[in-house]
């Protein structure tokens, strides 16, 4: 996922003189042949995330299109008043690309570890927030990110994730992609974004083998939030449960609650929220490691429905 | 430029000419009409943005975004009050705007938004933003190959700031000379002197060592600042940085070199009616 987005980079900045990249302290040798064939247009700054952040909002002012790249803790955390004042203030088409979203540096510990990432990027006015689950997926979205006129935080998975989308549905940014769709009259929904979509898909699966009918609404762009798909999804549902690696305070969770709050009002479908808990993390291992202890895997989020429909009475 | 670098530790007791002191008096009556602002902190700059605006940039004022124009970007967002008073007698809007500066529908706030402002590039006020903006600016006006020069101002409380050297690093690695900073060293912050609270010295030395050249100018004295801005860039391939040594609420003989105007609220029609004294 992370090499195609950033071979992206390099093959969109040959269709548009507007895209430069950006990175801080990256691998040696990234993106060489971009920065051998434009190299006024290809940046390693060092370890200067607030300056990288402003530069490239000098640039975007400029009318060009930059693509900034460090991981996901350092572009979001160390830099953050550049991003809300110098990006989103000024809502420049500015791209930022986090490495490691949410649980992938597990073995490097809290400080590498992006867990309210989505919650923070969320928080800020003309920021949209996009967490592809593939390279496929990536490749898709990469393609459509010129045209979007605002800022963009870009979370990275692993990468080598296995492929589940399909290039027929297409991709739009801030529309969210049925990938499961379930025959039940009142059907279990989830409700997922990044690769939590893969795992709740192997969930599905074996909720179906359990003679439970589940849907997934991929939900790629958790702001703009796809709230027609959202509000469609949750009607009639006999549960819907969303499923993010980040924490639930401020999360796609957070969004979706606060969407059918707001237009449903007492009407509200039952929900469970799986997320990872208010706390930092303090163990190590590899991110599998870190979804089983925090129930993401996909067995634990079938059990997670199986409990919430038992404990709820419900029939899906 | 041997004759401009010269540490120079107060200003000349330099006399403001009629200019100087109409465009004090524009700040006053935004001053007046806001009844609040950062006096000492737009004070010291007036004749900084004076001959920027006089003599030095190349700028439309009908035309607020004209692509060959010159940039200034005012990083210490916080000394509007002398960009507005600049920008109003430059026409860039009506001299009576000025009257609503803070007031609930005004484009005039207490720090300075582009896209609301004519003329203002960046809309700054949380400090330490401006040089990185105006790198990136550099860096992009030179990939178009527009000789269009970005001038950065900055305070000197602001450049506390790790991000103004994260800046500076990286325009001294680009040897960007289309990029200028200005400090309007006026060596009084918020909670007090600048020595005391954090000391900049030797300031002309960390920026030459992040990589500019440097000069230090009378940031009152208005002939000096023509020729050392007129020398931009000062040296080829080099990013320049010009230490303008002001007088922190320069013009008003009562809130000079006086911390506690570096802002003031409330400011009632005595107060202003002072300030217009000390200003005819």
């Amino acid at each position: 996922m992370r090499n195609t987005c950033l071979n992206q980079v390099h093959a969109l900045a040959k269709r548009d003189e507007r895209v430069v990249f950006i990175g801080s302290d990256l691998s040696p040798g990234l993106l060489a042949d971009m920065k051998r064939e434009m190299p006024d247009r290809w940046y390693m700054e060092g370890i200067t995330e607030q300056n990288v952040v402003g530069m490239a909002a000098g640039f975007a002012m400029e009318g060009f299109i930059p693509y900034v790249n460090t991981i996901a803790t350092f572009i979001t955390r160390r830099c953050y008043e550049q991003v809300a004042v110098d990006l989103c203030l000024h809502d420049l088409p500015v791209r930022l690309i986090g490495n490691g979203g949410g649980l992938v540096y597990a073995p490097l510990g809290p400080t590498h570890l992006a867990i309210e990432d989505i919650a923070i990027m969320r928080a800020l006015p003309n920021m949209a927030v996009v967490a592809v689950c593939d390279a496929q997926e990536m490749q898709a979205f990469m393609n459509v990110s010129l045209g979007w006129p605002h800022p963009i935080y870009i979370r990275l998975a692993k990468g080598g994730d296995p492929v589940v989308s399909r290039k027929e549905n297409g991709f739009a940014i801030g529309k969210a992609i049925p990938m499961r769709r379930a025959r039940a009259r009142r059907p279990v929904v989830l409700m997922a974004t990044g690769v939590m979509t893969t795992n709740s898909l192997a969930a599905a699966e074996l909720l179906e083998r359990e003679g439970i009918d589940a849907a997934v609404l991929h939900i790629h762009t958790v702001k703009p939030l796809d709230e027609a798909a959202v509000l469609e999804h949750a009607a009639g549902a006999a549960l819907v449960v969303t499923v993010e690696e980040g924490v639930g305070i401020g999360g796609l969770g957070s969004a979706v609650t606060d969407l059918l709050v707001e237009k449903l009002g007492t009407g509200l479908p039952a929900m469970r929220r799986i997320a990872l808990p208010d706390a930092f993390p303090h163990h190590y291992g590899v991110q599998d490691d870190l979804f089983d202890m925090f129930g993401l895997t996909p067995r634990q989020i079938a059990a997670t429905v199986g409990a919430a429909l038992k404990a709820k009475d419900l029939v899906a | 430029m041997d004759s401009l670098v010269k540490p120079l530790e107060r200003t000349a007791a330099v006399e403001l000419d009629a200019r100087s002191l109409y465009l004090r008096r524009l700040v006053v009556r935004a001053l007046e009409g806001g009844e609040r602002g950062h006096i000492g902190s737009s004070m010291s700059l007036i004749e900084i943005l004076r001959v920027l605006y006089d003599d030095v940039l190349r700028f439309r004022a009908a035309d607020p975004r004209w692509p060959a124009r010159d940039r200034m970007i005012l990083s210490k967002g916080h000394g509007c009050l002398a960009l507005y008073a600049v920008l109003a007698d430059k026409g860039f809007f009506s001299l009576d705007t000025l009257d609503t500066f803070c007031r609930r529908d005004s484009i005039l706030g207490g720090h300075p938004e582009a896209g609301k402002v004519p003329g203002v590039e960046a809309s700054t006020g949380a400090l330490g933003h401006g040089l990185s903006v105006g790198l990136g600016m550099a860096l992009a006006v030179r990939v178009r190959k527009s000789d269009s020069r970005i001038f950065v101002v900055t305070g000197d409380g602001e450049i506390n700031e790790g991000s103004v050297w994260e800046a500076a690093m990286c325009a001294g690695k680009h040897g960007v000379s289309n990029l200028t900073a200005i400090v309007d060293y006026n060596k009084i912050q918020s909670a007090g002197p600048t020595r005391e609270i954090q000391d900049l010295e030797p300031l002309a030395d960390k920026w030459r060592a992040f990589g500019f050249a440097v000069a230090e100018v009378d940031g009152h004295d208005v002939d000096a600042l023509r020729d050392v801005f007129g020398q931009v860039p000062l040296t080829a391939g080099r990013p320049t940085a010009i230490i303008c040594h002001t007088v922190k609420g320069k013009g008003i003989p009562f809130a000079e070199n006086d911390a506690n105007w570096h802002h003031k609220a409330k400011i009632g029609a005595d107060v202003v009616a002072r300030m217009y004294g000390a200003l005819e």
